[in-house]
This record gives structure tokens, sequence and C-alpha cells, in this order.
């Protein structure tokens, strides 16, 4: 609580207290009315002043002039009439402060909330100067410069790790809470926390262009794209304080000339200017927004816009990249089939025999099947002679080791030394292996499906998604037999990158629902950009991604594709129930009190219950 | 040229008002108003000098909601 808010709160229990005890207190005529003032001032003195600089400035339809307006209009209404009482005068103002100070409260609240949520703002770099460590502004370090990172610290700034190794956390940037080893050569990027050990990093970005204030950046824009609820509320709010008043003079006017009963419609006047007021709508939606974002931004989701967690909640088709989205787009060995095995089952000893032969001669290769192979053979250092590599562009590889030649590569190096190759009943890349020119048996890589790409694809079915699409580059072989596996329908394969933008757009001109793009952001940026939403995946470093894309998946879990549409369709909800609800409500209200079935007691709730309950509603976006 | 102002405003409606008062500002091309977030971004007019266009968008927020600030 701030100050403001600390002090209307003692006003809030001062009136309720007084208003309790005038109501044990038996009291008449003038003095009751002095007494009533009392409680009447102490709350209402700031909407008085307001009210009267309001008049001062012309503007007229402002909230405290309404107020004022009302609450003094009972007042005279109860002194003229004789009733005495002035309880509703009194109360509607004390009801008033108490949705002003909840708005504030309840605002205030979610506001620290989600930038707790973000936590990911750095404070200070410590750069080492003179043997010292010295703590520095992280926006004054320069590209270049080494920093330090201790245990529990955050990293400051992007950069490439050149002493140390440790364990990071990353759940503030990707909801995840799987931590991520790092050590010597690793890039690394800032907002993470430094679990153990001292991490020295040269920077490579300047604090500003560094993962974590590009995405604070992005976070606290994205409320200010606004969305279609939320232009259509404004633009309702502005025509429906000046329809209601007016309205309130109507109903003044006209039937206290036919009728003659003035103070009757007086009253049912004033009731309408206290539901007047449209702050339950104009804040209710916004906070609903800003609530989906907060909520989907800690769940490792970063929507751009208030505008595109709309569209989020209407995608029916979602067109999805294959390689690096729904596939590691890291190749791993899938099978090993030496020349005695036909191809359907594995000898151990003659597939450790072939693995080992070719990790040797692609141990100096950077080609990225190279890496593969030498990662599934570990044991790689045990004393064997490796001599005269030889790289055979668009072929393979030719080594001699142990004093065989092994050539390692594909059909054409085969035909090439005339070893008799066979092709393979599996699908993915294959490499062949000949021993001094004779066929070997051949390896297998295939980029392998991430962990929860099925799981994924049956969860976006059953969240109303009707169509799927897979694009890729890849041979249709290898397209296939992962869309067989996922139980996609429909795909199409060996496409360039301005084919997959040619197909998205026959698929938005089929289409009126909604159409998402998912990819990696690597090459299929104009794609991303494209599609009604581009969701980019793996965001952690690529700036391309973080740039293309609307809305940006932290890590490379295509889960994160079900949960942000999740959290979309919960967000669209509640703002809908917002709006039904308050515009109901108030509509409701104002069709009672002209009728005289309401009094101001129902338009107290109709303008601060509807408000409170629906920031409370709105509040509920923020659980994903 | 775009700049980003953070503002004090306590309710949203206000805060709607301001950013209606702003973008009827001269040199002011486009405004919009956060109250989730308390920032002003406003988009100058080229040429305009933004320090004078935001002493006069204050001027006419102070009329609406005499308790608003933008710092500046």
């Amino acid at each position: 609580m701030n100050r403001k808010q600390k002090k209307n709160l003692v006003r809030i229990i001062l009136t309720a207290i007084l208003m309790t005890a005038l109501h044990f207190v038996p009291s008449e005529g003038a003095a009751r009315f002095c007494l009533y003032l009392v409680p009447y001032f102490i709350i209402g003195y700031d909407i008085l002043i307001k009210a009267a600089k309001g008049i001062k400035n012309r503007q007229p339809l402002d909230e405290n002039f309404l107020m004022a307006v009302a609450t003094a209009g009972a007042i005279i209404l109860a002194l003229y009439s004789g009733s005495g009482d002035y309880t509703e005068a009194v109360a509607v103002m004390l009801f008033y402060q108490i949705g002003e100070w909840f708005q504030s409260y309840a605002i205030g609240k979610s506001r620290q909330n989600i930038s707790d949520l973000m936590d990911i703002r750095p404070d200070y770099a410590n750069v080492e100067n003179l043997g010292k460590l010295e703590q520095i502004d992280p926006s004054e370090v320069e590209i270049g410069t080494v920093i330090i990172i201790q245990a529990g610290e955050k990293i400051p700034i992007d950069g490439v790790i050149i002493e140390g190794a440790s364990t990071l956390n990353t759940s503030a940037l990707t909801g995840e809470s799987l931590p991520r080893n790092v050590k010597v050569g690793d890039e690394v990027i800032s907002g993470c926390i430094n679990i153990n050990g001292v991490l020295k990093v040269r920077t490579t970005k300047l604090f500003e262009d560094s993962t974590a204030s590009k995405i604070l950046d992005l976070v606290e824009n994205a409320s200010s794209r606004k969305s279609k609820s939320e232009n259509f509320i404004t633009k309702f709010a502005r025509i429906y304080t000046p329809a209601v008043v007016g309205a309130a003079a109507v109903l003044f006017i006209i039937p206290s000339l036919v009728t003659g009963d003035i103070s009757t419609w007086l009253y049912r006047a004033l009731i309408f200017l206290v539901i007047s007021c449209p702050c339950a709508l104009v804040i209710s939606i916004p906070l609903t927004f800003f609530a989906g974002l907060g909520g989907a931004s800690r769940a490792g989701v970063l929507i751009k816009g208030s505008n595109f967690l709309e569209t989020l909640s209407k995608v029916r088709t979602v067109v999805m990249d294959k390689t690096g989205t729904l596939t590691k787009g890291i190749f791993e060995v899938d099978a090993v089939h030496p020349i005695s095995t036909n191809c359907i089952s594995e000898n151990p000893t003659e597939a450790r025999q072939l693995l080992h032969y070719s990790a040797h001669v692609e141990s100096y290769s950077t080609h990225p099947i190279a890496a593969t192979l030498r990662k599934a053979y570990p044991s790689e250092n045990d004393g064997c002679k490796v001599e005269n590599v030889e790289e055979l562009a668009g072929l393979g590889i030719c080594a001699n080791v142990n004093g065989n030649i092994i050539h390692v590569g594909n059909e054409k190096l085969m035909e090439q030394i005339g070893a008799a190759w066979r092709p393979c009943t599996k699908i993915g890349t294959i490499i062949h292996v000949a021993v001094n020119g004779n066929y070997a048996g051949h390896i297998i890589v295939a980029d392998k499906l991430k962990p929860h790409s099925k799981k994924s694809i049956d969860a976006l079915y059953k969240i109303g998604v009707n169509r799927i699409v897979m694009l890729t580059g890849d041979i249709k072989e290898v397209a296939e037999k992962i869309a067989a596996e996922l139980k996609i329908k429909e795909f199409y394969s060996g496409l360039l990158p301005a084919q997959k933008v040619e197909h998205i757009e026959k698929i938005l001109s089929e289409k009126s629902f909604a159409v998402a793009f998912v990819g990696d952001g690597i090459n299929d940026a104009p794609v991303l950009a494209r599609a009604d939403i581009g969701i980019a995946m793996g965001a952690m470093g690529s700036d391309a991604a973080i740039e293309a894309a609307d809305v940006v998946l932290m890590d490379d879990d295509p889960m994160k594709i079900y949960t942000a549409i999740k959290i979309a369709k919960k967000t669209l909800e509640i703002v809908k129930e917002n709006i039904y609800f308050a515009i109901g409500i108030k509509f409701l209200c104002l069709i009672l009190g002209a009728v005289g079935v309401a009094n101001m007691w129902f338009a107290i709730f109709a303008d601060v219950g509807v408000m409170v309950i629906a920031v409370l509603n709105a509040l509920r976006a923020l659980r994903v | 040229m775009k700049k980003s102002y953070k503002i004090e405003v306590d309710c949203a409606n206000c805060a709607q008002k301001m950013e209606d008062a702003a973008n009827k500002i001269d040199g002011v091309k486009n405004a919009v108003v956060n109250f989730m977030t308390l920032k002003m971004q406003v988009e100058f007019e080229d040429g305009a000098d933004a320090k004078s266009v935001m002493e006069n968008i204050l001027e006419q927020c102070r009329k609406i909601e005499p308790d608003c600030e933008i710092y500046f």
C-alpha cells in the first residue's frame, strides 16, 4: 500500500465507524443533518474539490462531478422531503471510495505481481578493475568486456564463457525449471541465474541489445498494442457516460412535469448518475489482457501485444515447420547396419567397429554429421592412429586408421571406389562405410522428434485447432515418416523458404479463421511475418526470432504452442465475461432504476460491485 | 520520433481521457497511454519540439485529472 492508499483506507474505516455510531444515535432535524455531514465530508471532500475543478475546467462529465451531484442531490432530497435519510448519500460516497481504493490496490498488486514474474532485469555487472571486483551499471559495459558472474547472481549481458563452468537457472526466461549446464565456449544469455561456480563472460552485445532487456521491453510494450475488445470498450465508454447522464436529465424533467412529483423522479435520475461511471468497463478489459500477457510470460510465452493475444485465441489452423519445431533439428545415430546384418538386426560388435572407424575418420571434419558420429562414439581418444585425412567435397571423407583405408560418405563415394553398397530400408540420411575398398555397412542418422511433439499435436486438436499442416524443406520420405508418427494428415515437403510463403498464402486465402505459423525463426522469418500469428520457437538467444514473430516461445518445447493458445482462449473468455457482465448489470440497474424498483443501493452495486467483481475476474487470467 | 514517458494517474478512465487529450495536441502524431504499465508513448510529428509538446500535453491532462503527473 502506498501513502495515498493508506490515507484513504483510514478515511473509509473512519466513515464506516461514524456511520454505524450515528445509526444508534437518535437525532432529528438540523442536528441530524449536521451530524451526517461530518462523515460525508470526511469521505467525500476530495471528490467535491475535484468536482469543482472539473466545472472550472469544463469537464462536466467527470466521475467526481457525477458522484458529487448524485450524493449532494440525495442529501438535498432527504432534507427537502423531511425523511432525514442521509445514510444513502454517505453510503454512495463511501462505497465509491471503497471501489476506488480496491481498484487502486488490486491494480498495484497485479502490476507488482507481473513485474515480479519478469524479474530478469539485472541491476549491475561485475567488472574486474586492478584485481578488485567493481559493480557497474550494465548499460555502461562495452562489447567485448569481461564480466564476472558469481554464484546466485543474474547474468546481466549476453556473452560467451571464457572461464569457469556452472549450472544456470533459466526459469525466469523459459518457465522451465530444468537447470542448464554451461562450460567454457558456451553462449550465455542475460536473465539467467548462475546457480553455482564463478563465470567469466566476454560480452557479445550491449546491455540494451541483450536478451533480458529485449524481453522486458517487449513485455512492457505488449499491452500498448491494444486489442479490438479494448478499442470497443474505449469507444463504448465515450458514449456511455453522456448517454446515461442525458437519460437522467430526461428521466427527471419529463415525468416530473407530467406528474408533478419532483422528488421521486429526481431520486431516480440520481440513481442514473451513480450508474453512469464507466470505470468497471474501462479498467477490467485492459487489466484482463495485462494479466493474460503476464501469466503467459511467466509460462515462457512472450506475446507481443493484446491484439495478438486476441488473434491467437481465434486460431483454428496451425502450420508448422518440421526441423527445429517438431524435430530436434539435431541429427542422431538412428541405426548401425554392418554388412552382415541385412538391415534388420544389429550386431553390436561389428556395429561398434563401424562407428569406431567413422568417428575417427570424421574427427577432423566440421560437417554437422561428423559431430553426430563423434557423439555416438565418445571414447575416441583410444590411441588409434588416424592419418592422411582427406575431405572429398560432396562425397564424404577418407582416412587411414591403424593402417586401414576407411571411406565414409554417400553412395557416389562408394561407387567411385567400387564398393558394393546396399540401400537401406530405414528412412534418414545414410552414411556408407568402406574398409580398404570393401563395403562394410552403413550408419543411419536421423533427426529425432522432440519428446513432446506427439502430445502437443493431440493437445492442439483438443483445444479447437482443426487443421494442422507441416511444411518442410526435407525430402518426402522423411516428411512422410514424421507426419505418420505425429498423425499429421497434411504435409508439404521439399520446400524452399519462398515456397513456404506461397503455401501459407494459399492456406490464408482458404480460411476465415486465424492461421498460426510455428517455426524456429532461423530461415522462416518471411513465413512468420506472413501468417496471422507468427510463433517463433526457442528464442533463447535468437534475435531473428524475437524480431519476426508475434509470439515468442522461450524454449523449444512444442507443448508451449498449446499453452499459448490456451492462455489466449482463457483471457478472451474472461474479457467476454467482463464485457457482458458489466454492461448487462449496468443496463439492468438502469431499467430497474427508471421504473423505481432499484434504489441507490442497487446503483452502488452496479458501479462499485461490478467493478470489484470484474477486477477479481480479470486477475484469473494471471493464473495459467 | 517516438518516446515513452512515465506517468502517474489513479483511474483507468482518466488515463483514457489523457490519451484522448494528448492526441489532440499539435505536434503529436499518435499517443498511447498504457494504464497498466503507467506509461505514455508519444509519437511526435517531424520537427516537433518534444519538450514544449509535452508541456502542452501535461497542461491539458491536468485539466482533466488534476492529480495526474507526466515525467519528462
